[in-house]
Order: structure tokens, then sequence, then C-alpha cells
């Protein structure tokens, strides 16, 4: 039987803390650059255009489909191998005043009419209009923002303004590491990917949450030591529990990312850094950023009445 | 409060959790059975009856084929036969499609295996996503601009009618560019005349006087919303009836947002022929005959007269029709064939709805020995080759599919006669109830999935699911212990309670969605591993083993509330937004947090409580 401990852990996490925020901002301007200059590899759910999964009974060469697309008049279509090389993917981007609707029904019967292509049965067909992918990128980016504020809300409300305010700081950063990935290197950013980022903000906040209960909890116990021991305490205290529940989130995305299938693919990657960089993120941004806002044992004091219920 | 009684749940609580497992066992039972390829029979309209007789009929039919079926049922109006290999179905489907008519809706089902108690006590299982089961997904736009247009059109015709018959002089009468209707004259006496007319007659408009030789005419805004809400129902009907004809089992019609339509249809693997069906979109329109022109002289000459339009009829020949419209076919509910009953030719029966038949009373009532042309327009896409590239351009296609003599005044229920044939009619009325449209629509989001894919999807979702709940099992246990054991047996308990949870609910069960499952596995077990984590620190702190079990459970409550709220917070706030796919994620988090809640708390404490609770422990192994 296998274990590891950190009881006796007294590690000065927040030492390091102005290096930490210090890095964080390096790796977020990298990341924003990225979004800048590079932009996302967004996907079909929100540019719009046509994708085609079809799956062939033989191994296929992509350029032989390719030739074939392009005699069909589809030049513009991007082929590539999807989790098998008998699976294809193709995708064609959004045309003007094309009604789409038969686009992945010509494709199919191009592929089948080409030698070698009897068998090609389609997997999957999606058409998204220009004007439903301008809308989901709008509605995400609604339901992000949502959730940013409802959690600081919830959070101003059961603890401290500038602990929800490390809270969010430390979510937004999260997230902006996590897209910036998938800019950074180009990976795929479709509406499953937008549902992941949703769950790091939850998840990120999760675990970040644990740490702030256990600063609020040794702010009123103890009645010694300084603020930066007290944090530095508490996240001692919470090491085992945040990597137990980091490594058991982890091992069930993995599990997804290789037995999932290709379409959770991206989710997988989303979920995976999201779960990395939210551990370190609740370790560091969050009270780090509190501290600096200057937050006191006061701000954390019980008010008069609860104070017959603590515990000695 | 002695050490001994502290960890120990009164007889009624562990009845509580029996019961809400008990729950969810049932609800999650019908789960479990597979799914036995079915064909589903139902009415094609409503008065046909699927009873007793039918069932005779049907496995009469089918016995005369020599194709064995498992079962008859007949329930909610529908007949479902079920079989044991898809291939006896799929012949079954076909020679049923052919010798029971158009009078009924034969379809492929799938049906649940369930035994008959369960499905006695209405359980049902979960509710496959599209992603799953195979199927089409469309999202359908309704042209709203061109309803409006329409009615504006039909405006311009109103107020050329009333100034003429009041002798006011206007230069023009025409939809402005920019929306509304312009009508302009040669002084502002005239004009001013108008204003007061137009005021009286269509008080409905919004009169713009500021320059002094025009006057601007707009619809207000409740009428706007009205013509575009009934735009977008009755593209909904026609839509229904389309899907009826492609013979799907459970098919999802229904309005999203103002002017958007979702159809769901699962099962159907021919999607070209769906896209066929469903999006040849079509408009009637009744127009008056010119007579007063020659349609001879108009279409040699290429002069058309202005209030008039030339057209063509089926076999190509040229028509003239004013450009008035009397009526249009989204006025009509119903058109069907049969046989006039005092001269037994064939003919069609038109039936329209109030408004219409009081417009059309209107319209024709002066008309009576006139002509009437009836318009179908078609709105197409054609797939050209330009320069290589292929290119598909919209267009319609109208024409005249009927032009007959007023012979009445045509109100509520009117019939045209004068058809060469039954064929001729059925044709017309099939043509008048596919235009009975109100405006076009366009399909502007489209998914597929085949069935093949879709079967892949579920075996690798459950079989992802399954190793993720045994890699997190063998975690817990490896760093917990017997108390690994308990969380792991209310992992299993949670999966248990989300299934039955999205069974009862009928919930769409997606692909993401099991990816929802999965990661509420990861972060169901954060609950267990911040009480035991705690626990371990009270023993550390000195505490005795059931003193720190206690603490550690009183303790990391509260944690876990803030915790699992504000990740709840997030899942609501992707469910506000999600569609489709997506939606099935936040469904499976939310539930699952919620659930995971009562599990790794309540589940957990229970079973530590009776295996640990009242006894006197030495050390605790956590």
């Amino acid at each position: 039987m296998w274990r590891f401990d950190f009881y006796n852990t007294n590690i000065d996490f927040l030492r390091w803390g102005k290096l930490a925020i210090g890095w964080s901002i390096l790796v977020l301007l990298i990341a924003i650059a990225s979004l800048v200059f590079q932009g996302m590899n967004l996907g079909l759910d929100f540019t719009g255009g046509t994708v085609i999964e079809v799956q062939y009974p033989e191994p296929v060469d992509i350029p032989k489909v390719r030739n074939t697309l392009r005699q069909a008049g589809f030049g513009d279509a991007q082929t590539q191998h999807f989790g098998t090389s008998r699976d294809v993917l193709i995708r064609i981007p959004p045309r003007d005043e094309a009604n789409a609707a038969t686009l992945s029904n010509d494709v199919l019967h191009a592929l089948q009419g080409a030698e070698g292509g009897a068998g090609v049965t389609m997997a999957r067909a999606e058409f998204v209009g220009p004007q439903v992918g301008a809308e989901l990128v709008e509605q995400g980016a609604l339901a992000a923002l949502g959730a940013l504020i409802g959690i600081l809300i919830y959070v101003m409300f059961r603890f401290e303004w500038r602990l929800a305010v490390g809270t969010i700081a430390a979510t937004v950063h999260d997230v902006i590491f996590t897209v910036g990935w998938f800019s950074l290197f180009h990976i795929e950013f479709d509406l499953t990917v937008l549902a992941a980022v949703l769950a790091v903000i939850g998840y990120s906040v999760n675990d970040t949450v644990v740490v702030l209960d256990r600063i609020r909890e040794n702010f009123r116990k103890r009645r010694k030591g300084s603020i930066l021991e007290i944090m530095n305490r508490s996240i001692n205290e919470t090491l085992s529990r945040t990597i137990m529940t980091s490594l058991a989130t982890l091992l069930s995305v993995i599990v997804l990312y290789f037995l999932g299938g290709a379409v959770m693919r991206g989710f997988s990657v989303a979920m995976i850094v999201g779960i990395l960089v939210g551990t370190y993120s609740s370790i560091y941004i969050a009270s780090a950023s509190a501290l600096y806002l200057g937050i006191s044992r006061e701000d954390l004091l019980p008010r008069a009445k609860e104070t017959a219920d603590e515990r000695p | 409060m002695s050490t001994y009684t502290l960890n120990q749940y009164p007889w009624w609580k562990y009845l509580l959790i029996g019961l809400v497992m008990l729950w969810g066992f049932i609800f999650a039972l019908p789960n479990l059975f597979g799914e036995d390829p079915a064909v589903q029979i139902s009415g094609a309209r409503e008065h046909i009856a699927i009873d007793a007789s039918l069932q005779d009929r049907v496995a009469g039919l089918l016995s005369a084929e020599n194709l064995p079926h498992k079962q008859l049922e007949l329930e909610d109006g529908r007949l479902l036969i079920r079989f044991t290999d898809p291939e006896e179905q799929l012949k079954a489907a076909d020679i049923l499609k052919d010798r029971l008519g158009r009078d009924y809706i034969v379809a492929l089902n799938l049906a649940s295996s369930e035994p008959g108690f369960l499905r006695a006590l209405r359980l049902s299982p979960m509710y496959l996503g599209l992603d799953l089961r195979g199927g089409v997904h469309f999202l359908m736009q309704v042209d709203m601009d061109a309803t409006v247009k329409q009615v504006e059109e039909s405006y311009v015709e109103e107020i050329r009618t009333q100034l003429r018959s009041e002798k006011i002089l206007y230069s023009s009468v025409g939809r402005a560019a920019s929306g509304g209707i312009l009508v302009e004259f040669k002084n502002t006496a005239e004009r001013d005349k108008a204003v007061e007319v137009l005021r009286k007659n269509l008080r409905n408009l919004q009169q713009d006087k500021s320059s002094p030789l025009s006057l601007k005419l707009t619809l207000d805004e409740p009428e706007i919303r009205e013509k575009r809400d009934f735009a977008l129902q009755q593209n909904i009907t026609t839509l229904r009836n389309r899907v009826n004809e492609l013979g799907v089992a459970e098919p999802i019609i229904q309005q999203q947002g103002s002017e958007r339509i979702v159809v769901q249809l699962p099962g159907v693997q021919d999607t070209a022929r769906a896209k066929e069906i469903l999006g040849a979109t079509a408009t009637l329109e009744f127009r008056l005959a010119d007579e007063e022109n020659d349609w001879y002289q108009a279409a040699s000459t290429n002069r058309i007269p202005l209030s008039s339009r030339l057209y063509k009829d089926r076999e190509g020949r040229p028509v003239l029709l004013q450009k008035r419209v009397m009526l249009t076919g989204d006025s009509i509910i119903d058109a069907a064939s049969g046989l006039d009953q005092q001269s037994g030719s064939p003919a069609v029966f038109v039936t329209l709805d109030g408004k219409g038949a009081k417009r059309f009373e209107d319209a024709t009532k002066d008309n009576v020995g006139k002509r009437m042309g009836v318009v179908f327009i078609e709105n197409k896409t054609e797939t050209k080759r330009v320069d290589g590239e292929l290119k598909k351009t919209a267009y319609t296609v109208e024409e005249v599919i009927n032009v007959a003599t007023i012979r009445d005044r045509l109100s509520r229920r009117f019939q045209i006669t004068g058809l060469d044939s039954t064929r001729e009619a059925r044709d017309l009325a099939l043509l008048l109830r596919a235009g009975a449209l109100a405006s076009p629509i366009e399909i502007i989001e489209e998914r597929t999935v085949g069935p093949s894919a879709g079967k892949e999807n579920i075996a690798q979702g459950f079989r992802a699911a399954m190793i993720a709940l045994v890699v997190i099992a063998a975690f817990m246990i490896g760093r917990y212990k017997w108390f690994g054991g308990i969380a792991t047996a209310a992992l299993a308990a949670n999966v248990v309670l989300i299934v039955a949870a999205l069974s009862m609910l009928q919930a769409t069960l997606t692909l993401p969605g099991i990816a929802g499952i999965v990661l509420t596995m990861g972060m169901a077990v954060d609950a267990n591993v911040l009480i035991y984590e705690r626990v371990r620190e009270e023993l550390r702190n000195g505490n005795t083993p059931q003193a720190a079990i206690h603490a550690g459970f009183d303790r990391a409550f509260d944690t876990i509330i803030d915790s699992n709220l504000t990740t709840l917070i997030a899942a609501i706030m992707l469910f506000g937004f999600g569609t489709g796919p997506i939606k099935g994620f936040a469904v499976t988090l939310s539930i699952g947090i919620l659930t995971s809640m009562f599990t790794a708390v309540t589940g957990s404490r229970a079973l530590v409580n009776f295996f640990y609770g009242g006894r006197k422990l030495q050390t605790l192994s956590v």
C-alpha cells in the first residue's frame, strides 16, 4: 500500500508570492499576446461552415481523398485523418450565399463515386451558418462572464471582498491560461471546449474556496502569528486535500482523453490544463492577491454573535 | 455526550437513505435493458383510428409475409411492433408502408425492451441525444423580412385602392427601400387629403409626414410582432406535417427564440431526403387574372401593364395576373381532393382560417364571374459550377398551378373544380397544402450523426465512465483504505442516482453529458477527500478516533457546501447559455453536484457510522 503525506509540510508558499504573481503575469501576457496576434483556432461551431466525418472500409490516403474532393469542386476543403486511418474529417469553410444544407450530401456522393469509395459511410456531418457562429461566440462570453460575476457575488457574501477579488483573479488567470494554451498550440476551440472552460471556472473556484475556508478558520482560531504565517499554514494544511482532489479529477479526465473518443479530446485537454493551472492558482494567486490587497485579521474575525459558537 | 454515541444515526436516517437508494435503483433499472428494433404505426391525420382492428390487420400482413415479430402493442394511439432482428424490422417497415397507404405513418423506432412491470410503472430509460442514437438536428430560421415584406405589399395594393376610390392624385405607391410604404404626391394638398383618408381607413399604420410631397407609412410594432409570430407558428405546423411524411418515430419540432425552429429527427439516415422534404419551402398566392389586357400581346411584346405580372402555368403557357394579392397560402387550413357532389367531377376542397375567410370574401364578392389564378412559389437552391467551383444559389420558381372562374362569393370553405383528372385534383391539393407556409425558411445549422457513430459514442462514453470509476476507486482505496472503499461505494451510488435522475426527468443524455458524469466522479470524491483529510488532521491533533470522525464530517461540511455551490453556479450558467449537447453537459454536471452532496456527505457518513459508530476504536486506519 502506497501513501504520500503532506502533514508536516511547512512550505513557505507565500515567500514566493511576489515571484508567483510576477511569473503568472508574464505567462498571461504571453497568452494574451498569442490570443491577439495568433488568435484562436476556432472550430466550426464559431466560424460556421461544414464538417463531414466519413469512414472508409479500408485505410485511405489523405491525398487521394483531397484529389477526389478537388475534382468535385471542393478545392477549399481541408482533409485530415480523425482517430484512425479509416476515418477522414473534411472541413469546408463557410460559403457565401450558399444554402449549405445539401453540401454534406454532395461531398459524400463525390467520395462514394470515386475509386475505392463505394463503402464510404457518413459518421457525422455538421453545418453551422455564419449567423449562428457569431451568436455562439457572444453567448459563450456572456456565460463565462455571468459565471464569474455569480461566483464573485457568492464569495463576497460568504467571505470578504479581498478574498473574493483574489478568487476571481485566480479564476480569470486559469481561464486566460487555458484559452491561451489553445491559442498558442493552435488546438481547435469548439463548443465542448467552451463547456470545459466553464467547468474549469467551477473547478478553479471550488479549489480556491477550500483554501480560503481554512484561512478564515485559522484567522478565527489562532490568535498568534502574522497574516502571512496563517495563510502559509492554511495552505500547508489543505495541501494534501488540494493534491488528492486534483489527482482524482485529473485521473478521470485523463481516462476521458484516452477513451472518450476523438470528439471529447479538446474537452479533455482543456480540463487537464485547467485543473493543473487551477491547482497552482488556488495555492498562489488567490491568497497572494488577497495578501497584497491588504487583508487583515479584523476583516475575517467573526461578528460578535458568532464568537460564542467558536470551538476552543 | 459520550464518544460512543457520537457516530450513530437514528434508524430513520438509515431508512431515509435506504429509500432514496431504492428510488435510485428503480428509476435506473430500465437502463439495464437493451432496445428492440421496432416499427411504430400512427395515424397520418387525427381521425384515423389506431385500434385492435388495425392490430389484427398488421398481424395478418406480417404473417402473410412470413415475418416473425416479438410483440404487438397498442398504446397512446400508436401501434408498436417489436422485432428481434433489424433486418426483419426494415423489411416489415417497407411492407407496411406499402400496404397501409398514406393514412398511416410507418416509422422505424427503437423500443426499450424493459419488462412489462417497469413499463406499467411508466419508467423509461434515459433519453439519448442525437449524438448517441444517430439522427439529424436542424436549426431553421424563418425569413421574417420576407414576412414583413409580404404584409407591406398587400398594404400597397390596399392604399392604391383607397386613394383611387377617393380620387386622390398620387404619383406613386410602393415599398420604401428602408422598409415601410412610401406614397408620393404631386402637391401637399393631395397629400393632406390622403393623410385623412388613410388615417380613417387604415388606422393601424403609422404615418410620417416629414416631407411635404410624400407620406411614409409603417406597420406598428404589435402588428409586426403578430405577423412574425404567426409566420413562425405556421411554419412549425407545416414542418410537423412534412416530418410525418418522413416517418420518424419521435421527432422534435419546437420554437427556439423568436424566429427559429429546431427539428430533430432521431434515427434518420437518409439526410438528403429529409432536407429535400423539409427544405422545399413554398408559398401560395391567389391573384385575380388580368382580363383587361391580352396575355398574348403582353408575352410577345414584353410590355406588361404596371398593375400586372406575367406568369407561366405548369405547361409553360403564359398567364397574366394582377399584382394585387387576394390571399396568401398561410390562410389555408386544409386542402383535400375529392369529387364534386353535383357533377361528380374531381375537385379540391379548400378550408380557410377566419381571417383569411373574411379577406377572401371581401376580395371575391365584387369579382364573381372573373378568373382567379393560384401562384405556387417555391424557394429552391441550386448548385452550379462557376469557374471550377461549386456555387449554391437560392432562387424562386413561380408557377400558376390553377386558374378558375369565381362562381360565387368565396368564404371559409370553397371548392376548385374544372380539373381534368382525380390525379390533377390530388396534385393540386398537395401543392396547396405544401404552399400553406407563411414565409421562406432556411436551414442555418445542421448536425447529423450516423447510427453507427452514435453507437460507437455510447460504447466509448460508457467504457470511459466505467474505467474512470475503477481508477478513482483504486486511487481512493490506495490512499484511504476502508474509508476509500466507503467513498467508492458512495461514488457508485452517485452514478446510480445521476442515471435515475436523468431517467426520471427524461433529460437528454449527450456525449458531453457523459463527460459531465465522468468529471463529476472526479469532483464528487472531493467531498470525501475533504472529510478524510480532516479526520486525519484531527487524529494527528490527538483526538480519539470517534471524535476525529465526528469532527471531520462536521467541519468539512461548510467547505463542501461552499465549494459545490460555486461549481453549481458555473454549471447553471452553462445550462442557461448552452444549446444541444452542451446543455447535456450542464445537466449532468448540475445533477451530479447535487447528488454527490447527498451520497458523499450523508451516504458515506451513514456507512462510516454503520461500520465504526458505537464501537470502541483504538486506532483508525484512514
